[in-house]
């Protein structure tokens, strides 16, 4: 491949070449400045969203902008303009240098030709925001006629289908530059159900990744996503209050490793490792979970949510391994944070968006799978907790204090799970939580493709896994002893 | 300066495109933001944005059709596909006979909300870099365990809001945002805690003394050291200003209009009804001077107002847009927002909960024993049934003083329960942004920590 489509496009749209981008380098580059690099971006999303049987709403927005960086020791200087044009390139640049690292005289700066990322994770033939409005419509209203047949309970459904395409274009002052074309799609499904009694309860599925839309049009990608949340809602109006206090946990497969994004992931980021503000920071090579436990971030995972081809700083995007049979050997790097550290970027420099300075961020993690039976975990509880969905958690870097809340638990008692139990709620500390895993199934399951995380203020989207586990001695935040 | 030509533009270009009815929104801002470790700058960002959003409405037998769309490429000719673009949506999706532009109830003279101050354009951005200094000084010279920290922002942005919509309204006003936040870490034997302070105003010279706000960041961190869990017990708890305004938020969420038309609020249906005790009472108000959440008119035109939301415990008003108001058989209160990207939907201005009279150290003196809640978190709440279930830090309360610091455990319940069972209201009304609350006490809730 010599010039890939994605740097076609900026090309003809906005004009950019390699002699547009070394002046704009140039510029931004000046004598204390370490490094200074341009991120292009064009986006689409499209959004149709169904609730009371109906398509409501059909929504197309289109972001342009472009970032500009100057990184000088530890201090970064960033401009960012929605308009691309030589006038607004010069003046981000300038901005840029001179928040980052006083003035100085532009530096001749020379852009190689450009690469196009050595794989493709995401190959799609039409872009997802191409495909015909009344397409999506039309899944919507299978997916509102399906889940209504269900059970009369069903009361009321909200559906949507998010589309879009991210191009992106990256130079950088070493004379890289890359583009990419990021495909995503993802289906919502609510459920609202109510008893007889007029006790009502909602559950929420969905699914997605970096691949053609018409996977997603296929009633064998989303009737099992409907059936999920029909199911959950109605489990939901039986669950009863859930137990508080500490008790032994067992983890179900794929989503719930969330677990590990929040417990051990975020901690992990080598932005809060360099500042000494993890809890997990100076600890390499020391145990931090139990043997066994193997926690990897894999970028390079093909359509998935998590992927990328190359990061938001043009690095190419690897699987690292952060734990190892229980021992913490690996961080989660962008190009500033490796570079402040001496060690080599991952592949983890992400951000939301042109008007977001790049970060480390997680792409999929996942533990691996052990040998254990899951069915054998569960019957080794006497007391505790199945929890199998949850809906969100949180994490206080610093003092590793993490929490996060069940969509779906049980109760386990003497071996078999029982009771289904809403609100419950698993609190405890990211450094000390791996120490507890037990047991380890062989069953390990990525997502469906439903994970956004949050830090600073930018959203990214990322994908999670996990096999059975069971981790002893867990606190449940409940309301009954 | 906006002016309303783009939104006009929009408008027209929807109308020429074959849309019964239109609205556009332009926001554009301008914003410096930096953050500062210790004496070091970490970065600095500045940016200018600009956006503008149109929904287009095509009429049809049954009701109207809906699109939404956004774009950052403001150019006429980029306007104008994608208000083709919108009506071809339109008439994609379904007819709603609920759907539609406001007819009247529109903005007509606005008050001055003290939303800017002209001469803070002028604040050399070395200012505010020295503001975040001296809050990380102050932070470190409180006490010799101040090691660390993640830094102190400092944030500014000037924005600009346009409306126009062929019902006949048209309007745009300024606003800006100032900020400052210091996060410093306390360390000691090994172990590290965190926590915040902030201040935010709409014009600088209202912002609370940097020095002041990293020695009260300092000072939480600091009494958090050497926190642990408790045992699973049934307790009264105080939540503390801070950790109260999060407890208000998850009420706001079941209070505006989205989640009560769709009956995903605990609250829906009960207009009228008793929902807490006396002490509870809530209020929007839109056109608070100076309040973050001020604004002379809603993403709709609708001319904002005070609302009465819970009086006395008795659930007096939602928060209401146009739509929703509709569904309910209601009228809109002003509460519409919205981004250039999204649909307007009904969200509070500025709301809080009304203070009562006595300091939260009465407070503790007369709990005698219990939980002071000094921050939350996770999401564990569910609108639907009220249920939450979140995690807490905060202090044990023995012979009503704070006797040691508590970490990982979790507070739940369910919010009917809570609101009624609020016994005591504290004087200490907090605001940060546009959610204001005092610290109160709630009878008893599970706490759930060790064994």
């Amino acid at each position: 491949m010599t010039t890939s489509t994605p740097v076609l496009f900026f090309r003809e749209r906005f004009g950019l070449d390699e002699s547009s981008l070394a002046r704009t380098l140039g510029i931004a580059l000046d004598g204390p400045a370490d490094a200074a690099d341009l991120f292009f971006e064009y986006s689409t999303r499209d959004a149709v969203l169904l609730e009371e049987g109906i398509v409501k709403s059909g929504d197309r927005h289109l972001s342009q902008g472009v970032g500009v960086r100057v990184l000088a020791g530890e201090k970064q200087g960033y401009a960012h303009s929605d308009e691309i044009d030589a006038e607004s390139l010069r003046v981000a640049a300038t901005t840029a240098r001179a928040i980052a690292a006083g003035r100085g005289s532009a530096r001749s700066i020379a852009v190689r030709g450009p690469a196009a990322p050595s794989r493709d994770l995401y190959p799609v033939g039409a872009a997802p925001t191409e495909v015909p409005v009344a397409d999506k419509v039309r899944l919507l209203e299978q997916i509102d006629r399906y889940a209504r047949s269900r059970d009369p309970r069903v009361r009321d459904v909200l559906a949507s289908v998010v589309c879009q395409s991210r191009h992106l274009l990256l130079a950088a002052s070493d004379g890289s530059f890359v583009a990419d074309a990021q495909p995503l799609v993802r289906l919502n499904v609510q459920v609202i159900a109510e008893s007889p009694s007029g006790r009502r309860e909602v559950a929420r599925q969905g699914g997605g990744g970096r691949f053609e839309l018409g996977r997603v049009l296929t009633p064998a990608y989303w009737q099992p996503i409907v059936d999920e949340a029909v199911r959950l809602a109605l489990l939901n109006l039986e669950a009863v209050p859930c137990p508080a206090g500490a008790m032994d946990v067992v983890l179900g497969p794929g989503w719930p490793g969330v677990l590990l994004h929040e417990a051990v992931g975020h901690g992990l980021e080598g932005d809060f490792v360099r500042k000494g503000t993890s809890a997990f920071a100076g600890r390499l090579g020391q145990r931090v979970a139990a043997p066994g436990v193997t926690v990897v971030d894999d970028g390079t995972l093909p359509g998935r949510r998590g992927s990328l081809n190359v990061d938001d700083e043009g690095t190419p995007t690897q699987r690292t391994t952060l734990i190892e049979d229980g021992i913490l050997v690996g961080f989660l790097q962008d190009r500033l944070n490796a570079r402040l550290l001496g060690v080599t970027p991952t592949g983890n420099g992400r951000r939301e968006s042109y008007a977001h300075l790049p970060m480390p961020r997680m792409t999929n993690t996942f533990m691996l799978a052990g040998s254990d039976d899951p069915a054998d975990i569960v019957r080794s509880v006497s007391r505790g907790l199945y929890a199998v969905n949850f809906s969100g958690g949180q994490v206080d870097i610093t003092n590793g204090k993490f929490v996060f809340a069940a969509s779906e638990a049980y109760r386990i008692e003497d071996g078999r799970i029982t009771a289904p139990v809403k609100g419950a709620t698993l609190i405890g500390n990211g450094p000390d939580v791996l120490t507890r895993v037990s047991r380890i199934g062989f069953d390990l399951a990525l997502d469906r493709g439903e994970g956004t995380c949050g830090k600073d203020g930018q959203s990214v989207p990322v994908g999670v896994g996990l096999p059975t586990i069971r981790l002893d001695g867990i606190t449940v935040g409940g309301t009954e002893r | 300066m906006i002016d309303l030509d783009l939104v006009r533009h929009a408008v027209a270009a929807a109308g020429q495109a074959g849309a019964d009815a239109a609205d556009a929104i332009q926001l554009c801002s301008d914003s410096v933001e930096a953050r500062v470790r210790g004496d070091e700058i970490d970065y600095v960002k500045q940016a200018r944005e600009r956006a503008l959003g149109l929904r287009a409405f095509v009429r049809g037998a049954r009701g109207l059709s809906t699109a939404l769309v956004s774009t950052s490429d403001l150019s006429h000719a980029a306007i104008e596909r994608l208000a083709a673009d919108a009506v071809a949506l339109a008439r994609a999706t379904a007819q709603d006979p609920d759907a539609g532009l406001p007819s009247d109830g529109f903005a007509e003279a606005w008050p001055e909300l003290a939303l800017l101050d002209p001469q803070d354009r002028e604040l050399p951005l070395e200012t505010r870099l020295e503001h975040a200094r001296e809050a990380e000084r102050a932070a470190r010279a409180v006490d010799p365990r101040i090691v660390n920290s993640e830094g102190t922002s400092v944030g500014s942005s000037f924005d600009s809001i346009a409306v126009a919509s062929s019902a006949g309204f048209e309007g745009c006003y300024e606003g800006a945002h100032h900020s400052l936040v210091s996060s410093p870490v306390a360390a000691e034997n090994g172990a590290m805690q965190t926590d915040w302070w902030m201040t935010v105003a709409r014009r600088h010279c209202e912002l609370e003394d940097p020095e002041s706000v990293g020695r009260r960041a300092a000072e939480r961190a600091l009494a958090q050291l050497g926190a642990r869990r408790v045992p699973t017990q049934r307790v009264p708890v105080i939540f503390e200003a801070p950790a109260a305004r999060s407890v208000l938020g998850n009420l706001v969420a079941c209070l505006t209009g989205g989640a009560v038309y769709r009956k995903t609020s605990f609250l829906a249906g009960r207009l009228g009804e008793r929902i807490g005790s006396d002490a509870v009472h809530v209020i929007d108000d839109g056109r608070r001077p100076g309040g973050l959440g001020s604004r002379p008119f809603d993403a709709e035109g609708q001319a904002t107002r005070r609302t009465v939301a819970v009086e006395r415990g008795e659930l007096r008003s939602y928060l209401l847009d146009c739509y929703s108001a509709r569904k309910l058989g209601l009228r809109s209160t002003g509460n519409a927002a919205r981004g250039t990207g999204s649909a307007p939907a009904a969200a509070p201005t500025n709301l809080w909960l009304e203070p009562g009279r006595e300091s939260l150290e009465q407070l503790l003196r007369d709990t005698g024993r219990g939980l002071l809640v000094t921050g939350l978190f996770g999401q564990g709440f569910n609108p639907v049934t009220g249920d939450f279930s979140r995690g807490a830090r905060g202090f044990w309360i023995e012979n009503g003083e704070r006797a040691f610091p508590v970490e990982e455990i979790t507070v739940a319940g369910n919010l009917a329960d809570l609101l009624r069972d609020v016994d005591r209201v504290a004087s200490d009304l907090l605001w940060l942004g546009s959610l204001g609350a005092p610290s109160f006490r709630v009878a008893q809730l599970t706490v759930a920590g060790s064994a």
